[in-house]
């Protein structure tokens, strides 16, 4: 009875003198062995160098500023209905005269707080914001906490830092497509990170 | 006498035949037969400027228009333009196409354009987002980008008073609230100033409008022109629970919607019925001062259309079940911790630490290189 036709008839032929001798195929062995020590390795060493994760990678959030260091976020409350986790808390506030170089709108968060126990990095929050505000890090992580108080981000730590801005080589994901092409095809082989104006 | 009933006028709109009084509009008997089956709701021609409850209102912004495939039963020859469904008269046998027709809905198409020309773009800030009828409109009919490149005009900041906010770049100039000062109110004192491009919805000598049932020219604005000025950038209206409520109040009906934050009540508006329209205007006591719970004698959970924004991240009591085997496990193995927080609620306070956090943020690489 045949139940494949992918059994092989197995040879039960002689060995030839060189196959008996033993010693050349294990000498064959360890040359390839040998041939990777000198060879670059795939691996890295992790939590010392870390690897490039692409323009795009969703790490921890940020709330941009524009140009002249205004918040950019209005506290249209976009992010937080499309949150999925519902980790966005928002309360808003009317700008008042004298404070029109900190905020761009007539409108803004007062506080803006990520539960990050909640949150997943799923970028919807980033997708559903009509004011290109929050957006997701590609270098950064959320660090380990150790503290309770900790978890929940408020403003001091998402808002922008002017003197450190976040610069990104593609801001949406059709940009980094476009790059991926272009690289693709030779035309770029590197771009200059730049901060959305 | 034999009282004579009036003969019923049978009409065909998209292919679905209703029978109506004589003198019903083509909108009413769209709006009959999404009432009799929910499910052709989508037929009924978007409304902004008609508003049943206001008579003589309509046919201003022409989003309703329709075509008139057949005058009538004696006359078939078909009506020579679109005609605007909230103010056009049925006749025996007319045929009416809406969503059958491609041209009502290029046309419709046009018209979103038309209205969004001078209406700002900012949703993002406006108090009405979310139930705001152009939005909904521009959503369902518009396209996604714009022509219009020129600048949107603009108008002097006038303030009408202590309860209600004019954003007179939002107006679509549709006339509701002209029609609620003066049908509702005794005295006019709003109206429309100027004509064509430059025409405002202003109130005369710019004073402020202290009638007792103003507070619903709010309601009944289809934008954010007019808006609560003690609900101001409170919340936005999805993030809010609305609870169906009555009081009993001398001047007017005293059913009310309550739109809650936690427990505060942080707006109090008329009840709306499916088409968006109030049916019984409240007055300025109830809409403006009676923001407290035991104001009011609650009758339930208002009820939301599930396509809407406001019933997002909302669940029903009775369908959540706490996970009671991994709350009983972690009440034997951890002891109980308190982890509430303090809520700062004072607009001040959340003022300051906004400003303070902005400074935090934008030093925060000076104090990681000195620490």
């Amino acid at each position: 009875m045949q139940l494949t036709n992918r059994s092989k008839q197995v040879s039960n032929k002689e060995m030839t003198l060189m196959e008996r001798a033993y010693l050349p195929a294990i000498a064959t062995g360890l040359a390839i062995t040998i041939k990777h020590f000198f060879s670059k390795k795939v691996t890295i060493q992790y939590p010392e160098v870390k690897r490039y994760l692409g323009p795009v990678f969703r790490g921890r959030h940020i709330l941009k500023r524009d140009e002249d260091g205004r918040e950019r976020c209005t506290a249209c409350g976009l992010c937080a209905v499309a949150c999925p986790a519902e980790a966005i808390q928002i309360v808003a506030a009317e700008r008042e005269k004298g404070e029109e170089k900190l905020y761009r709108e007539e409108k803004y968060a007062a506080v803006y707080e990520v539960n990050m126990l909640r949150c997943i990095f799923c970028g919807l929050c980033e997708e559903a914001c009509p004011k290109q505000a929050v957006y997701l890090r590609h270098d950064e992580f959320i660090p380990v906490f150790t503290e309770r108080d900790q978890v929940i981000w408020g403003k001091d730590l998402l808002v922008e830092d002017m003197t450190n801005r976040y610069t990104r080589e593609a801001w949406t994901k059709e940009e980094a497509h476009a790059l991926d092409a272009k690289r693709a095809s030779g035309e770029v082989t590197n771009v200059v990170p730049r901060a959305i104006p | 006498m034999e009282e004579t009933k009036p003969q019923l006028i049978k009409i065909t709109f998209d292919g679905i035949e209703v029978e109506v009084e004589p003198g019903t509009t083509i909108m009413q008997a769209a709006r009959k037969i999404a009432e009799a089956d929910e499910s052709q709701g989508h037929l009924v021609p978007p409304a902004m400027c008609y508003y049943k409850p206001l008579p003589t209102s309509g046919g201003k912004c022409r989003a309703c228009l329709v075509k008139v495939a057949q005058g009538s039963a004696k006359d078939p020859r078909p009506m020579p333009k679109l005609v605007p469904s909230c103010i056009t008269q049925v006749q025996e046998g007319m045929v009416v196409e809406n969503t059958t027709n491609q041209g009502v809905l290029d046309t419709r198409k046009s018209i979103v354009e038309f209205l969004l020309i001078n209406h700002p773009l900012d949703c993002p800030i406006c108090d009405q987002a979310g139930e705001c009828h152009l939005q909904d409109f521009a959503f369902e009919h518009g396209s996604v980008k714009t022509r219009y490149e020129e600048d949107r005009r603009t108008f002097d900041k006038i303030d009408i008073g202590p309860f209600v906010q004019l954003h007179m770049t939002r107006c679509i100039l549709c006339y509701r609230c002209v029609y609620t000062a003066d049908q509702i109110t005794d005295k006019r004192v709003h109206g429309v100033m100027n004509r064509g491009d430059a025409s405002e919805i202003s109130t005369y000598i710019e004073k402020a409008i202290d009638n007792d049932f103003s507070g619903n020219v709010i309601d009944v604005c289809p934008v954010g022109a007019l808006t609560d000025k003690t609900y101001r950038f409170k919340n936005r209206v999805w993030f809010s629970k609305p609870e169906d409520a009555h009081c009993d109040c001398s001047k007017c009906s005293g059913k009310v919607t309550l739109w809650y934050r936690g427990d505060e009540v942080i707006r109090v508006t008329a009840r709306k019925n499916t088409w968006g329209e109030v049916n019984e205007f409240i007055c300025n006591t109830c809409r403006f001062e009676r923001k407290k719970t035991s104001d009011w004698v609650l009758e339930g959970p208002t009820k939301v259309k599930r396509s809407s924004v406001i019933s997002a991240n909302k669940y029903r009591a009775d369908l959540i079940k706490k996970p009671d085997f991994a709350l009983k496990l972690a009440a034997t193995q951890f002891k109980p911790i308190d982890d509430t927080r303090e809520f700062v609620t004072d607009g001040e306070t959340i003022r300051q630490q906004s400003i303070e956090n902005n400074d935090k943020a934008n030093h925060r690489s000076l104090l990681a290189k000195n620490n």
